[in-house]
């Protein structure tokens, strides 16, 4: 046990010391690192090269449509021969586009192009910038947070023209979001409630 | 006619077209659209089309609780179901703070065998049925319906079991079914034998896969590729040995490797682990030891039914299980599972509220599948099917 965590803080050091790193720690065991736009290229190039990551195992974007930099862009880098994993975090703002990886790791082709398809992040450099998860012709970005759950069309085929046509989706019941959020367990806390826990302001 | 054979050069006609394969044809694995560009009968490019199965699963289980987002990993990889609830079993558990018991960690393992088995006799019988082989199928499909049982006896479903759950697993092994589990892996490494009968050696199965769709190890690597895949290729990566989680740390099994990274290698190492697995299975028999089969904190998992009979606080839990759920303290984490077909992680993150803020899933065939043009490239049209088979694809999980 000891001696993991001695090789567990080297790692995490030598990470934290590269340039373009804003925040390397450990979280949940899991090593995660906060990288700057502007400097993720250099970083992942380094990572590849001399700390072994010779694997992108998957790139994905998550939504928070109240920072300004609305999008976190993970990439989750895996080393075969070093069995270590790194998460990479990379913050960027709406219609702001990021470097493309796919020239270090070539399978980072189709996870772009399915970032770019369900949040809408341009990557430069990718050579192949098609849609990829959504049907043809679709329009925008399903996983964003401010994209309906029920989606704009749907389709159906329609006799008289003989082909499936697309048409604004009609809900014969109206959809329904169940909010059963409740301060059960103390975990959120209701107004007037803060004296209850004793680490609030 | 008399003129061209005086000719001293003559002109070819080169025959390039594009084919559309699939999305309905039976050996594109489901709904795999392949644009193929073609040099007479030999694929110059190959350009996968997928998304028709896709589904939207990541953005459901983000307006789902935790334990109704489980079902949804069923549907993913369709034939190994439990593989998939275990990645996010496991998510959800490292950011609860919780482990399962014991009892459930040894549960969890062999089911997870078995379902590994259950994936490779339909990976592989499928494969053999792709290059004309429909005994393998019509064996694999009678074996795999004895596991299916296993299945249902535990869960109640053959595929869609919902079993793996947040701290544990549903429900106990009912009575015998451990017995009857035991006296499968004692018959099952001869049905291994048979199929191996059939294909191992055949002439015609090796001059339709030896050598056929050859990845090398750096390729292999730089592709994404994890599980069978990327061991036939020569790298002993497996995650239940590297970064084990449950019960694997304490059982004993090899990991088979490949050598040429071919088609051929690919079916030996699932032919391999099959056998590991039966190992693996016999060895969670014997280590299991009553006890209980889920988290005994009941914010998270649900009392019995016994308890709610007499216990009104059991009665408040049951109910606030079933409607608000657990909430989930904020955090991030990527967990992963060697599922059968490779490396399946969960990204999961949460807000400290009782539904998943993002649920990412990394499927396995998506990185191999993308692999298919470097594969197929001077190939014949027919290899092209070999090797779809030999990757082990589901469109369940690579659509999401």
């Amino acid at each position: 046990m000891a001696d993991e965590s001695i090789k567990v803080d080297t790692v995490l050091d030598a990470v934290a010391a590269l340039p373009g790193v804003m925040v390397a720690r450990r979280d949940l065991g899991e090593l995660v690192v906060e990288a700057a736009r502007g400097d993720a290229y250099a970083l992942f190039t380094r990572l590849r090269d001399e700390f072994a990551f010779a694997q992108v195992m998957d790139i994905c974007g998550v939504d928070f449509p109240e920072r300004a930099a609305r999008f976190d862009v993970i990439y989750n880098l895996l080393s075969v021969t070093r069995n270590e994993r790194v998460r990479v975090v990379v913050q960027v703002a709406d219609s702001v586009s990021l470097t493309s990886v796919s020239s270090l790791w070539l399978s980072a082709t189709w996870w772009e192009r399915e970032v770019w398809d369900l949040f809408g992040i341009p990557f430069e450099g990718l050579a192949d910038h098609r849609r990829i998860l959504t049907d043809y012709g679709f329009e925008g970005h399903p996983l964003r947070k401010d994209f309906p759950l029920t989606g704009y069309v749907e389709v159906h085929y329609d006799d008289e023209q003989k082909s499936v046509v697309y048409d604004k989706v009609k809900l014969t019941q109206e959809f329904r979001n169940f909010d059963f959020l409740s301060p059960w367990e103390g975990m959120t806390t209701l107004p007037g409630d803060e004296k209850a826990r004793g680490d609030r302001k | 006619m008399s003129e061209l054979t005086t000719l001293t050069s003559k002109t070819v006609e080169i025959d390039n077209h594009t084919i559309n394969f699939g999305p309905q044809h039976p050996a594109a694995h489901g709904v795999l659209r392949l644009i193929l560009e073609m040099d007479g009968e030999v694929v110059e490019r190959a350009d996968p089309h997928i998304g028709l199965l896709h589904r939207g699963t990541e953005k459901l289980i983000e307006y789902k609780s935790y334990l109704q987002a489980v079902p949804y990993f069923d549907r993913l990889d369709y034939v190994s179901p439990m593989a998939c609830e275990y990645a996010f079993a496991l998510a959800t558990e490292k950011l609860l703070g919780i482990t399962a018991p014991d009892r459930a960690q040894w549960i969890r393992v062999m089911f997870a065998e078995i379902t590994r088995v259950l994936n490779h006799l339909l990976g592989v019988s499928s494969f053999a049925l792709d290059c004309g082989a429909l005994t393998p199928g019509l064996w694999g499909y009678v074996e795999r319906e004895k596991l299916l049982e296993f299945h249902e006896a535990v869960s109640g479903a053959r595929f869609h079991s919902n079993y793996f759950r947040p701290g544990g697993v549903a429900k106990d092994l009912p009575a015998g079914l451990a017995e009857d589990i035991a006296a499968w892996a004692e018959t099952f490494p001869k049905f291994i034998d048979d199929v191996e009968a059939l294909l191992t050696g055949n002439r015609i199965w090796k001059q339709r896969v030896v050598d056929i769709g050859v990845i090398p190890a750096e390729d292999a690597l730089a592709w994404g590729f994890s599980g069978p895949c990327l061991r036939a290729s020569g790298i002993a990566w497996d995650l239940r040995r590297s970064q084990p989680y449950d019960k694997y740390s304490e059982v004993d099994f090899e990991i088979p490797v490949g050598r040429h990274g071919d088609c051929y290698d690919r079916y030996l190492v699932r032919i391999a682990e099959m056998r590991e697995s039966v190992k693996i299975v016999k060895q969670c028999l014997q280590k299991m030891k009553p006890g209980p089969i889920k988290v005994q904190d009941h914010k998270i998992a649900p009392p019995t039914r016994a308890a709610m009979k007499q216990s009104m606080e059991a009665l408040i839990h049951h109910f606030k299980l079933y409607t608000e759920g657990y909430h989930v303290p904020a955090g991030a984490t990527y967990t992963v599972v060697e599922a059968p077909k490779g490396e399946f992680g969960v990204y999961l993150v949460s807000d400290g509220t009782n539904r998943p803020y993002r649920c990412k899933i990394r499927s396995t065939g998506f990185s191999h599948l993308q692999a298919l043009e470097t594969l197929a490239k001077g190939h014949m049209l027919a290899d092209t099917v070999a090797i779809i088979g030999s990757l082990d694809i589901v469109f369940g999980e690579i659509d999401r």
